[in-house]
């Protein structure tokens, strides 16, 4: 009984900040737990157009429905390696990517230096480059993002 | 000493370790993988890199991670624990060509002793008694059936490049022993990628004695005395002691002096184990080396109020050892007891999951060694050990009631542990007169 308390508890305070951050979904995994919170969409009615002046030949327009609020959900490149990020292919050359820049996903993204070795790291997704989050010559752990991508 | 040294390992030795490199003023840069994410011990580390996925391959057993961990980090050395790459020559060997110091033997040393046959060899020099057996590779069967009539049955067939009890049958006549090599080959051809088997004859009610060694470079070579592990499980150790309960000192000083001197003899540097198989009458026979620091180690420390986990970093770092033989003292009796997660009622089978709740015992003459805490997941990608549980005490009757009380005080919930498992071979009236082989676990629970 107590462990549904605990569980209730902690998704009342989820819901919390999901509406304090209005955010639309939220996943937290800790070993093998998992909670997922998804909002409900909000179906904005298609504004209907009555009547309408006439105006030349007077055909009505229907205008478009309005966007449901959509959190933009982005994908991020996550070093596959230990070792040192490089943004440039040579410290006086432009970097292979940056905010702006599309990829797809064979585009070569940067280098990370393990061992001596240059290993090219390709994008593996089709997008924009939103953010670069690696700081170029400093150390990368396996996992750590690179970059953020806004996908196609 | 170093200024700052990589461990390349997870868990309780990797926190042993960084204890260890703290004392000594030393940073620790601790590596781990995605299963390990978020384990507390992590934040005692100066340092901590995520190297890669759950699996051990693609982390822990991944050199050019671990490599690339250090340079990256900066360490002047890497301590790689036991397991994992602990006894990797080739790990070694890279560690020295990429100019960081590996906290362990030489390669070549390593390379040499961890050769099972090549060991035995060089046991012989050193005046060490062998289990009588084929003393090398048996090519076929009919020159298998001639040395087993030599050493006499039982036999026992082994791997050469084995271990962890694989690759290995026992024969008790010729009939048993024609199934049993063409067997043993196979699966040590599956196993190992070696089908070379030999031949050693089978001692009868064998306890496992091993003597903790440790040399620096200058050639100068301790022993810390011995241990008794003839409490096991599949060829699994589950409990250590220190003295060996059935020797005698004279029989002590042979056993810890032969195993100098093959020590010697190897050019070895750094922390070793020598194993022995001591049988009914006394005799002790070389097994082999352990080329690493091992689980049970505490036992040694506690009996000889030594760390040689420090002790391996001021060696490695260049330091002479600064006690003689005679400055070890062996005091009183030391139990250690591996606490796995594993459910003993249930064929001893794997038991992951959340540790809601955890208590560990104390008071006098009490050590527990482990990175487990409340909260801890158990994760199923690596071994199931959660802590080692040491006492310590003047006799072996106030050890075993010390190591009871503590077993008893433990709480580790929800997940099954190998706690009543330990509990129950404790009060064995068998273990309390310490009339134990290697064999008694698997007879009597």
């Amino acid at each position: 009984m107590a462990q549904w308390d605990d569980q209730l508890g902690k998704l009342k305070q989820i819901i919390e900040i999901m509406k304090e951050h209005n955010l639309v979904e939220v996943q937290i995994k800790q070993g093998e737990d998992e909670i997922s919170v998804k909002k409900g969409q909000v179906q904005t009615p298609q504004p209907q157009i009555t009547a309408m002046p006439v105006i030349g030949a007077g055909i009505p327009a229907v205008l478009p429905g309005a966007a449901t609020p959509q959190q933009e959900k982005l994908a991020e490149i996550k070093s596959p390696l230990v070792g040192t990020f490089y943004a440039q292919p040579s410290p006086d050359s432009e970097p292979y990517v940056e905010s702006g820049s599309h990829v797809d996903p064979q585009t070569l993204v940067c280098i990370i230096e393990a061992m001596k070795v240059m290993n090219e790291i390709k994008a593996e997704v089709a997008g924009t480059i939103v953010e670069v989050v690696a700081v170029s010559g400093e150390a990368v752990e396996y996992g750590q993002v690179l970059f953020r991508v806004k996908p196609d | 000493m170093f200024s700052r040294v990589l461990i390349a390992n997870r868990g309780e030795i990797a926190l042993r370790i960084i204890r260890a490199c703290h004392e000594l003023g030393v940073g620790a840069v601790a590596v781990y993988s995605e299963a390990d994410r978020g384990a507390a011990y992590l934040d005692m580390a100066d340092e901590a890199i995520c190297i890669g996925p759950p699996s051990p391959a693609e982390s822990y057993l991944d050199i050019p991670r671990i490599i690339s961990a250090a340079e990256v980090a900066d360490v002047d050395a890497i301590h790689p624990g036991y397991g994992f790459l602990a006894e990797n020559e080739n790990f070694a060997q890279i560690c020295r060509e990429c100019g960081i110091t590996f906290i362990g033997p030489p390669p070549e040393a390593m390379r040499l002793l961890g050769d099972k046959v090549e060991a035995k060899k060089l046991a012989k020099k050193a005046g060490v008694d062998l289990v009588p057996g084929s003393n090398g590779v048996v090519g076929d069967e009919a020159q298998g059936l001639k040395i087993a009539g030599e050493i006499g049955y039982p036999v026992m067939i082994k791997a050469v490049a084995g271990g962890g009890g694989r690759g290995m049958r026992v024969a008790h006549n010729d009939m048993s022993f024609r199934s049993g090599f063409a067997a043993a080959q196979a699966e040590a051809e599956a196993a190992f990628g070696d089908g070379s088997v030999y031949l050693e004859k089978l001692i009868a009610e064998p306890r496992h004695v091993e003597v903790q060694v440790m040399a620096d470079a200058a050639g100068n070579v301790l022993h810390f005395f011995e241990r008794d592990c003839s409490i096991q499980r599949r060829h699994q150790k589950m409990i250590e002691e220190s003295p060996c309960p059935v020797l005698n000192e004279k029989t002590r000083q042979e056993l810890c002096n032969a195993a100098i001197r093959i020590i010697k003899r190897a050019n070895y540097v750094n922390a070793g184990t020598v194993e022995f198989l001591l049988d009914k009458d006394k005799h002790y026979y070389f097994i082999e080396v352990n080329t690493r620091i091992q689980v049970e180690h505490p036992v040694s420390e506690m009996v000889t109020g030594c760390d040689l986990i420090k002790m391996q970093l001021k060696i490695a770092a260049g330091e002479k050892l600064e006690l003689t033989q005679k400055d070890i003292k062996h005091r009183g009796v030391a139990i250690e007891c591996r606490i796995n997660a594993e459910d003993p009622a249930n064929g001893f089978s794997p038991s992951p999951g959340t540790i809601t709740r955890y208590i560990p015992p104390g008071g006098p003459g009490v050590r527990v060694d482990t990175h487990v805490y409340q909260g801890w997941t158990v994760a199923p990608n690596y071994d199931s050990m959660l802590c080692k549980l040491i006492v310590h005490q003047p006799t072996r009757t106030e050890a075993i009631a010390t190591m009871r009380r503590a077993l008893s005080e433990f709480v580790i919930e929800p997940i099954k542990t190998t706690i009543p498992a330990c509990l129950s071979i404790l009060s064995h009236n068998l273990f309390v007169k310490s009339k134990v082989d290697t064999e008694f676990v698997e007879r009597n629970f």
